[in-house]
């Protein structure tokens, strides 16, 4: 290593002037971590545009139910075919969504947006772009293996999206795949849920390797003078959820392995005894339990919501600690809180379960532990709203995003509670309200922290900036839109309306006077969907703003935003290699405005000036 | 620059980088394996209690494979030990131990699957079952088979006792299954078969969690033996350039080894003696 | 164990083979270990198989029994074979957090199983009746 570190240190570009990698090595089968985040958050990106896609069909389905998808209905015929798109019966016109497709497009936009967008883009891409810089690594521990897990979640993604195309369609029994509806749901012998599950090991196993990769890459590859408590909080949030990606997942696999011998091989583990299917006794030996599935799912399903925000939560930190400049408040209680998280969030799942009739005294028992846990997410956060308190902030698009991801998240947060008790629980369950607060969470939050990463680190993935006055647009629009959306629905859920009516609630109206919804509740259809096809439009000066700033954007320093951190202490965009000088650190991960310094920022990296004898 | 801590230890931990992965690998297959145990649990408790099959699997067959996987760890260590000594030659044949126990493990399961594929049993409508083998012992029959061959009865040989008596543990057994094929045949009308299946995971969910459980640990030995082959072959040319890097990578091959030994250890007493 | 010791030699860039000779003392006292292991194992296997041919009438202490003897042996397994009894406290650590996560998965879902009111047998249905149900 020394011999090679000096090499570096008098030819900086000694390795792109003598065996600049081909394009395939390059770009493809890259072993970079910074290309491998690219690669993650490129294909994520592009996942979170589809599974948005398809929503907006679903909500067309639900504003204007029965009637013919403008524009693209006769497009969609001929993908889809006959079975999935149907004919408006008075005008003849195709383009009438089907209520199988509705539930595929359903199922389909959970499941890519958790599993193909959001946690590839926030733990992934994220994590392996900047993890190894901020701990001033020259690369993940495994780069192979790091490699191998990107092509893993490529497969996965692949195999999701081909099965939209196979006789039947895709898996349509929900993100969860519920048993014994998945395996009863499709006439099919390989189907959709067929391609679900094994599309799930595919990135199942992608998560494990890249989990184990940044657990090594975190303990064994931290630069000398880095000790645990000076790591930067994005680093913290991305351990923990690198370890609840590492065991919380697996039994999920033996779930999928277990659903898939259900489909496939005629065992009975969630099919119970007595079982009647259309009118006749199912043909299989029975015995199983669908509550197993459920255990199973949700011993994943709830880490998950956590591996989902932990790295949003870990990118706002960066950001306001950057953008205030001050250090973080509360360092400490955040590194604490996070660990906190990360144990409780794996004694906490039964908490979705609460309807299918388990006893009083375990459905106590996940009250209490689900009670408890709010208790270090509002820790977190409490710590990032003190933060802003004195600081002379510099309201750039990302900080913009970052400032939004605090109520936005909070209001996600605490509309949880009345889903944590179960006696709100029973009225709740199954609304639009349960889609209204884990979309809080989810989409106005992290998928904010996520905007404001992207406009944070490009300037160190591309070398250049991205156009403030536009991401301002970007910003405000979003925000507006996001809220026009989700809010009506928290109204539309305490009205008792189910989240899974394929006509949109037209049912209710039908039966008025008996489970009759007022029509004021149902016609919020139409203002949700108009504002979630606003929010499409709200995405096209990020998108323009994106490609054309890795191009034509303005030229970014080193380290545009004055910032503390490694990350922002290499050539930009880095090397192979990372550093083009051996790291040492010397302090703290937020030394901003601190008194006696020259600078309002003191690079980790920056020896102390007055050395002790 | 290059990654460092790949041969030598990290200071402050104690570890090269490889040692940590495969300890958090195996920390997720720990997991893994859970889940499947934990199921193994929910459904024999959700079982009534007479009703979970006892004595069908060949027990002598196990022990002796539980003795033959042991063999392989104990040799696996060895081999690690004789490095650690610097003699290759040891290492070699203590390795050729590994693989050829670890082969040997897979056919001898491969045999059990076969005895399972060919063993069947009758619900009759009057509610009384029977165990046995099938004239000519095709693979794979069901009630579904009876129906398309058009069969008008079924030539049977049932095992001598009945496996299955309520309230009472482990009656009949491995020997009913090794001597079925001997007793005398019988004739069963197809009108009387209300459910035939073959060993096999539809039978019943105690099947299908042994399948599950076997099948998942058999992956495990083949990916090992794959693995240790390849250390043993073609990649044993390490050992002359970096000595001590290839003793590091034999170390991680076998703790992954001894992890496929220790899910057996579990597995051997639950899915055949309890 | 051996491995903390390589890491302990003074010069790592002498030619491993003659900086492991030191410790060839060390390692042969390990080798007897693993035959004391090894013979350890087999015995545990044949009592279990044992107890199972003797047939206690108690199945929870028969289940008991096997689990324990089989605990056993996965400790042998891993503290020596695996050499965890001489393992990094990172080791440790990781080991710790799942063993915790595998304890509650465990405890919890079979506790959920418990908890739910019975109906569901195993052999109901339309293809199988109970043979004798001496439970009504």
């Amino acid at each position: 290593m020394d011999a090679s570190t000096h090499v570096a240190h008098a030819h900086p570009h000694v390795h792109e002037a003598h065996h600049e990698p081909g394009f395939l090595r390059k770009y493809v089968f890259s072993t970079d971590h910074k290309m491998i985040g690219m690669q993650y958050g490129f294909t994520a990106l592009l996942f979170l545009a589809f599974g948005f896609f398809l929503m907006m069909l679903m909500r067309w389905q639900l504003a204007y139910s029965g009637q013919p998808i403008p524009v693209i209905g006769e497009l969609l015929h001929s993908l889809l075919g006959d079975g999935a798109i149907g004919k408006d019966p008075t005008t003849g016109k195709l383009g009438v969504m089907s209520p199988d497709l509705y539930n595929a497009f359903g199922a389909m936009h959970g499941t890519i947006m958790v599993f193909l967008a959001i946690v590839p883009l926030a733990f992934a891409a994220f994590g392996n772009f900047v993890v190894p810089l901020q701990i001033g690594a020259v690369d993940m521990a495994f780069p192979r293996v790091n490699m191998v897990s990107y092509q893993c979640y490529f497969i996965g993604g692949v195999i999701m999206f081909a099965s939209f195309f196979i006789p039947g369609g895709a898996a349509r029994s929900g993100w969860t795949s519920y048993s014994p509806l998945a395996t009863l749901a499709h006439p099919e012998f390989i189907n959709g849920q067929t391609f679900w599950i094994i599309g799930m090991v595919f990135l199942i196993t992608s998560s494990l390797l890249g989990a184990v990769n940044f657990i090594a890459t975190i303990i064994q590859l931290r630069a000398p003078g880095m000790t645990w408590m000076r790591l930067p909080f994005f680093v913290w949030a991305e351990f923990v959820t690198a370890f609840l990606l590492l065991l919380a997942f697996p039994p999920l696999e033996a779930a999928a392995v277990m659903q898939l011998a259900d489909n496939l091989l005629g065992t009975s583990f969630f099919l119970p005894s007595g079982m009647v299917v259309a009118g006749n006794p199912a043909e299989v030996s029975g015995g199983g339990s669908p509550l197993l599935w459920q255990h199973l799912f949700w011993f994943l399903g709830h880490p998950e919501v956590y591996v989902l925000i932990l790295p949003g939560m870990g990118i706002v930190a960066e950001i306001i600690a950057n953008n205030t400049r001050k250090p973080i408040w509360g360092y400490k209680s955040l590194v604490y809180s996070v660990f906190a998280i990360g144990f409780l969030s794996f004694i906490v799942w039964a908490h979705h379960m609460y309807l299918t009739g388990m006893g009083t005294k375990i459905s106590t028992f996940f009250q209490t532990t689900t009670m408890i846990i709010s208790i270090p997410s509002v820790i977190i956060l409490t710590c990032l709203f003190i933060s802003l308190w004195g600081g002379s902030i510099r309201f750039n698009t990302a900080m913009l995003f970052s400032l939004a991801f605090l109520p936005m998240f909070g209001i996600g947060g605490l509309t949880g509670l009345p889903l944590g008790f179960n006696f709100s629980d029973l009225h709740l369950h199954d609304t639009y309200y349960v889609i209204a607060h884990f979309h809080y969470v989810v989409a106005p939050g992290t998928i904010f922290a996520l905007f404001a990463g992207i406009y944070f680190w490009f300037p160190k993935m591309t070398g250049r900036l991205m156009n403030e006055f536009w991401g301002k647009v970007h910003f405000i629009l979003s925000l507006i839109f996001m809220n026009l959306v989700f809010q009506p629905m928290f109204a539309q859920g305490f009205a008792g309306m189910n989240r899974r009516m394929w006509d949109g609630g037209a049912t209710y109206a039908t039966a008025d006077g008996v489970v009759g919804l007022p029509q004021s509740i149902i016609g919020m259809n139409v203002g949700i969907s108009h504002a979630a096809w606003a929010l499409g439009l709200a995405q096209i000066p990020f998108i323009i703003n994106f490609f054309y700033s890795i191009w034509r954007g303005k030229k970014a320093s080193d380290n545009p935003w004055g910032a503390t951190t490694l990350d922002w202490q290499t050539p930009t965009p880095p090397p192979h290699g990372n550093f083009d000088k051996p790291i040492e650190v010397h302090r703290g991960p937020y030394e901003y405005s601190v008194p006696g310094h020259a600078a309002d920022f003191t690079p980790q990296n920056e020896p102390e000036k007055h050395k002790k004898h | 620059m290059e990654i460092p801590y790949t041969v030598k230890a990290r200071p402050d931990t104690g570890l090269f980088n490889a040692k940590v992965g495969i300890w958090l690998f195996l920390a997720s297959e720990v997991m893994l394996f859970g889940g499947l145990f934990s199921s193994y649990i929910f459904l024999r408790v959700a079982a009534d209690d007479s009703a979970w099959p006892h004595g069908l699997l060949n027990i002598p067959i196990g022990t002796f494979n539980t003795a033959v996987l042991i063999t392989s760890s104990v040799t696996v260590v060895l081999a690690w030990a004789s490095l650690k000594l610097g003699n290759f030659k040891k290492f070699r044949m203590y390795q050729s131990v590994t693989i050829l126990c670890a082969l040997g493990f897979l056919g001898i399961k491969s045999i059990e699957y076969k005895d399972k594929f060919t063993h069947y049993e009758i619900w009759k409508t009057n509610g009384e079952r029977m165990t046995g083998h099938i004239e000519g012992s095709p693979w794979f029959w069901d009630t579904e088979t009876l129906r398309q061959k058009n069969m008008q009865e079924l030539t049977f040989h049932p095992d001598p006792k009945f496996y299955f008596t309520p309230k009472v543990k482990h009656a009949g057994g491995a020997s009913g299954e090794e001597h079925g094929a001997k007793h005398e045949a019988v004739k069963v009308p197809v009108s009387q078969i209300k459910r035939l299946s073959a060993y096999v995971p539809a039978h019943s969910t105690y099947f299908g969690i042994y399948f599950t459980l076997t099948a998942l640990h058999a992956l495990h030995v083949l990916a090992g033996a794959i693995v240790i082959a390849a250390l043993w072959g073609p990649l044993a040319k390490m050992w002359r350039t970096e000595p001590e890097r290839f003793t590091n990578r034999i170390e991680v091959s076998g703790l992954f080894w001894h992890f496929v030994d220790l899910v057996w250890i579990f597995l051997f007493p639950v899915l055949y003696l309890l | 164990m051996s491995n903390a010791h390589t890491q302990a030699q003074p010069h790592p860039h002498t030619h491993s083979a003659a900086a492991v000779q030191a410790h060839a003392h060390d390692v042969a006292k390990h080798v007897k270990v693993y035959i004391a292991v090894f013979l350890g194992l087999l015995a545990g296997t044949v009592a279990t198989v044992a107890m199972y041919y003797v047939h206690l009438d108690s199945v929870p202490l028969t289940i008991t029994i096997a689990l324990f003897i089989a605990t056993v042996k996965a400790f042998l397994v891993a503290g020596f074979f695996m050499h965890l009894i001489s393992e990094k406290k990172t080791i440790y650590a990781i080991l710790l957090a799942t063993a915790f996560f595998f304890a509650g998965m465990m405890y919890l879902i079979v506790w959920g199983r418990d908890e739910v009111p019975r109906g569901t047998q195993y052999w109901e249905g339309r293809n199988v009746q109970l043979p004798v149900d001496k439970t009504r």
